[in-house]
């Protein structure tokens, strides 16, 4: 199949269009900073809601502690621009290698569980990495890292989401994606057909710590200020929110999960309590009624883009 | 010397709170394979229901105890039968995070209605102290022990001697055979939900006690921490949990009494970890193969 084809032109021209018309609005002060503050919120999440759900949702395997790697990513973006200067791009590749590293090293032990213990030990991992950057004085301790430059714009957001959807669509549609897939059903027949299971959970694993490192980038370079306590195991479980309210397995979902939780907590703003009461009952609500989430396995399938195909 | 014994008496303070909750979340996982994330707010329920019953009822500490033990056992079963029946069939990653949102339910509701701030727990006994050798010893800390010892003497009675604990018992190694032989596994499994909320009641009576405040988010860290320890006793084993809690509380007095109390919950986890990786079926656990 040749990459460049109808369809995928299409696609880059559906893309391209979308953003050019955000970006002119802004612009033009038709959004204004409010709605992009919350346009860049969501695409912080869904960035993190697809790193998760290639986890989660695809490879089966129970995170709880997507957070911290969004943690490492965040200092090490603010440390890298706010103390060495560096330009953003430099930044956030280093964000997403040292998150990409934080996930092996935490991957190569963990993974070797399964189910309730692995999700205990991730949440544990994680609440580690927390305590660590609440001890560490070169990044602000407890009272959190000041004055980061901000870098993060629509452009960079809006660019990142679009490439963790596409690397994580094509890495799902590629060999190793249906060798993570098959883990999920049955680990003990994958690894009876030759699938090398600890392999691929920790490929996963790793990439969806590499997205969430970008994430952790654009939040600290967007907000100026970050503290440990943002990335604690609510965090987490927020993301965890996100994935399974939109379906795991299903990208599609992930990207409406984020959109739509994103709204309802904006509008639940005034009362917070009532808000985390909302949303644990959505989440009930939706793991009795539709365990598998909103969307399903359904997924983008853009099949209106190559109707017409000769 | 007298350092390490006056904190040695601490930590078993603190280790019979983890052990009270911990027994509850073994209890659980051994008869429904879940893990309860709404123990640990069971737990801060009773400590606020103790706080009523002493500050507007002026309840003394035992009765105080009681009724915590009564509402928070009823709310054990409500949750049982609200949020863990409809799911017992599916998913394991269903049921986590059915219990998770159980977990946030209870916690912000909570918060919603007695508000985020931190509440002073009544003086209901009074400061005593006694001198043992160089140790001093509190009436809180001889009250905490001599309260969770009662508590598991009678849980052990309840399962080893009772027709319901033989039946908890039952169910916990196989459900289905133990509904061929006549038990019923639902009433079974509200009578355990009962008495691990029961127990987390205690435990948050005498939190409210022993340091005086509470607030709606106690029970989150506590929560894990007693997971913690029945992870490390072998999850499903009662001894386990008991002895899992107190080795937890010592550990954590002695890394802050070393001087290193900001890491006192990285070390906690560091054993979680390093345990799920050693010897995942714990201390006291028996090693059963996966069948496929």
């Amino acid at each position: 199949m040749k990459v460049i084809n109808r369809k995928t032109i299409m696609l880059a021209v559906v893309i391209l269009a979308i953003y050019a018309v955000v970006e002119m609005m802004i612009g033009q002060g038709i959004i204004d900073s409010y709605v992009e503050l919350n346009i860049v919120l969501i695409g912080i999440n869904i960035i993190l809601a697809v790193g998760l759900n290639l986890v989660t949702g695809f490879t089966g395997q129970f995170s709880l502690g997507h957070a911290a790697f969004m943690a490492v990513g965040a200092y090490v973006s603010a440390i890298v621009t706010a103390k060495f200067g560096q330009p953003f791009i430099v930044a956030i590749t280093l964000s997403a290698l040292a998150a990409s590293l934080a996930g092996v090293i935490i991957g190569i032990p963990t993974l070797r569980l399964k189910g309730d213990y692995l999700a205990i030990a991730t949440l544990g991992f994680g609440e580690i990495i927390r305590i660590m950057a609440l001890n560490i004085d070169y990044i602000g301790g407890a009272s959190g890292f000041n004055d980061i430059p901000k870098m993060t714009n629509w452009t960079w957001v809006y660019f990142m989401v679009v490439a963790s959807i596409v690397v994580i669509k094509n890495f799902i549609n590629s060999r190793g994606g249906r060798a993570c897939i098959s883990i999920s059903q049955d680990e003990t027949a994958a690894e009876a057909m030759g699938v090398n299971t600890t392999k691929y959970k920790i490929l996963a694993f790793v990439i969806g710590a590499f997205f969430a490192g970008i994430s952790g980038a654009l939040y600290a370079n967007y907000f100026y200020f970050i503290k440990p306590d943002s990335f604690g195991y609510m965090k987490s479980i927020d993301i965890l929110v996100i994935v399974v309210f939109g379906g795991m397995g299903s990208i599609a979902g992930s990207v409406v999960g984020a959109v739509v939780l994103s709204l309802i907590s904006l509008f639940l703003q005034s009362i917070p309590e009532l808000r985390m009461v909302i949303y644990a009952v959505i989440l009930f609500m939706i793991m009795v009624y539709r365990p598998q989430g909103l969307l399903g396995k359904e997924d983008f399938r853009f099949k209106f883009l190559k109707k017409r195909v000769v | 010397m007298e350092q390490v014994l006056q904190q040695l008496v601490n930590g078993i303070s603190l280790g019979s709170i983890y052990a009270l909750i911990a027994l509850g979340y073994t209890m659980v996982y051994g008869i429904i394979n879940l893990i309860n994330f709404a123990h640990g707010d069971i737990y801060m329920i009773g400590a606020y229901v103790g706080f009523a019953a002493t500050t507007f009822f002026g309840l003394g500490f035992i009765p105080a105890l009681i009724v915590s033990m009564i509402m928070t056992a009823v709310l054990g079963v409500v949750v049982e039968k609200v949020a863990y029946k409809p799911i017992r069939k599916s998913t394991r990653i269903a049921a986590l995070i059915t219990a998770i949102s159980v977990s946030l339910f209870l916690e912000y509701g909570m918060m919603y209605f007695v508000k985020a701030e931190t509440r002073t727990f009544p003086e209901v006994l009074p400061s005593k102290n006694f001198r043992l050798g160089n140790v001093i010893l509190n009436n809180k800390d001889v009250y905490i022990v001599i309260v969770t010892v009662v508590m598991m003497l009678i849980l052990q009675y309840i399962i080893h001697k009772t027709k319901i604990g033989m039946a908890m018992r039952a169910a916990s190694m196989d459900s289905e055979a133990a509904q061929l032989m006549g038990i019923s596994v639902d009433n079974t499994i509200s009578v355990t939900f009962a008495l691990g909320s029961c127990l987390a009641g205690v435990a948050g009576v005498l939190v409210g006690v022993y340091y005086n405040s509470i607030d709606p988010l106690m029970g989150m860290m506590p929560g894990i921490k007693a997971f913690i320890a029945a992870v490390i006793g072998g999850i499903g084993v009662i001894p386990g949990a008991m002895f899992g809690g107190y080795l937890l509380g010592i550990t954590e007095t002695m890394v802050s009494a070393a001087g290193y109390s900001l890491y006192k919950d990285a070390v906690a986890f560091a054993i979680l970890i390093l345990m799920l990786l050693i010897k995942p079926k714990g201390l006291f656990g028996k090693n059963v193969r996966e069948k496929v």
